[in-house]
């Protein structure tokens, strides 16, 4: 996890094109200027970087689903519950299941769990459109293969 | 058996807390009852769930934008009810 660029989660671990899920893992960092201020003397992963981490297995699964046609933009957020604190240092297992893929727009369900403990979960709402441009599209591709993202299942799924 | 307007009115009710008895078959779901394009997702969710279909907003978005298509034919719910009994009925083809 790489907090300051945004990056929330460091690999994905499985993608199910036909079941329609997906898992990542991400590692929280033990030092982060976020955990200066968020608290200080009580370092905690702050909820809404959790919900982006939901956010961000969710995109990849829509990328996924949706054969790197369209990308995700996360619109909007429903019924999330923050349940336990995350603290530095902490391994996160993340998953996200598509509830349906609409024209122009997807939904989906995701969760975070430490230790098989649910951590937090909700639904999510993604607009879908193409690619704004080449460069924006070459970065997301460069971001699956650091991701391990499964090419390969795009071509067979 | 409700209606597919009954059930569409009630979708838009319920996601957008718009009074029931405001929403007429003339209505236009844009300039009357003023629902954006973010809670117009929501009513895409549910009205794709509730007659398991997938409506084309990819496809009538770009015909209004191109100048194809008028947003009446579309988003006014007498229409949008048409183009639902139409999806419904495709699929059952």
């Amino acid at each position: 996890m790489r907090i300051e660029y945004f990056q929330l989660i460091d690999r994905i671990v499985d993608l199910d094109l036909a079941g329609q899920t997906i898992r990542t893992e991400a590692r929280v960092p033990t030092a982060s200027t976020i955990f200066e201020g968020h608290f200080p003397g009580y370092p905690l992963m702050p909820g809404v970087l959790l919900i982006e981490a939901m956010a961000q297995t969710s995109g990849w699964l829509v990328i996924g689903v949706t054969r790197f046609t369209r990308m995700p933009f996360f619109a909007a957020l429903k019924e999330a519950k923050l349940r336990s604190f995350v603290t530095p240092g902490q391994t996160l297992a993340l998953s996200a299941k598509l509830l349906h893929e609409g024209s122009g727009y997807a939904v989906t369900k995701a969760d975070i769990r430490c230790d098989n403990k649910l951590i937090c979960n909700a639904e999510l709402t993604f607009r879908l459109v193409e690619f704004p441009n080449a460069e924006f599209r070459a970065s997301m591709e460069k971001m699956a293969a650091i991701l391990e993202f499964p090419m390969g299942a795009l071509a067979h799924g | 058996m409700p209606s597919t307007f009954d059930t569409v009115a009630k979708i838009i009710s319920e996601t957008c807390d718009i009074p029931r008895e405001t929403i007429k078959p003339e209505s236009h779901a844009i300039n009357d009852l003023g629902i954006d394009s973010l809670d117009f997702l929501d009513i895409a969710f549910a009205i794709d769930k509730a007659f398991g279909i997938k409506m084309p907003l990819e496809q009538w978005t770009q015909e209004v934008n191109d100048g194809k298509a008028t947003t009446e034919q579309y988003f006014q719910l007498n229409n949008l009810c048409t183009r639902i009994d139409e999806l419904v009925a495709a699929k059952g083809a």
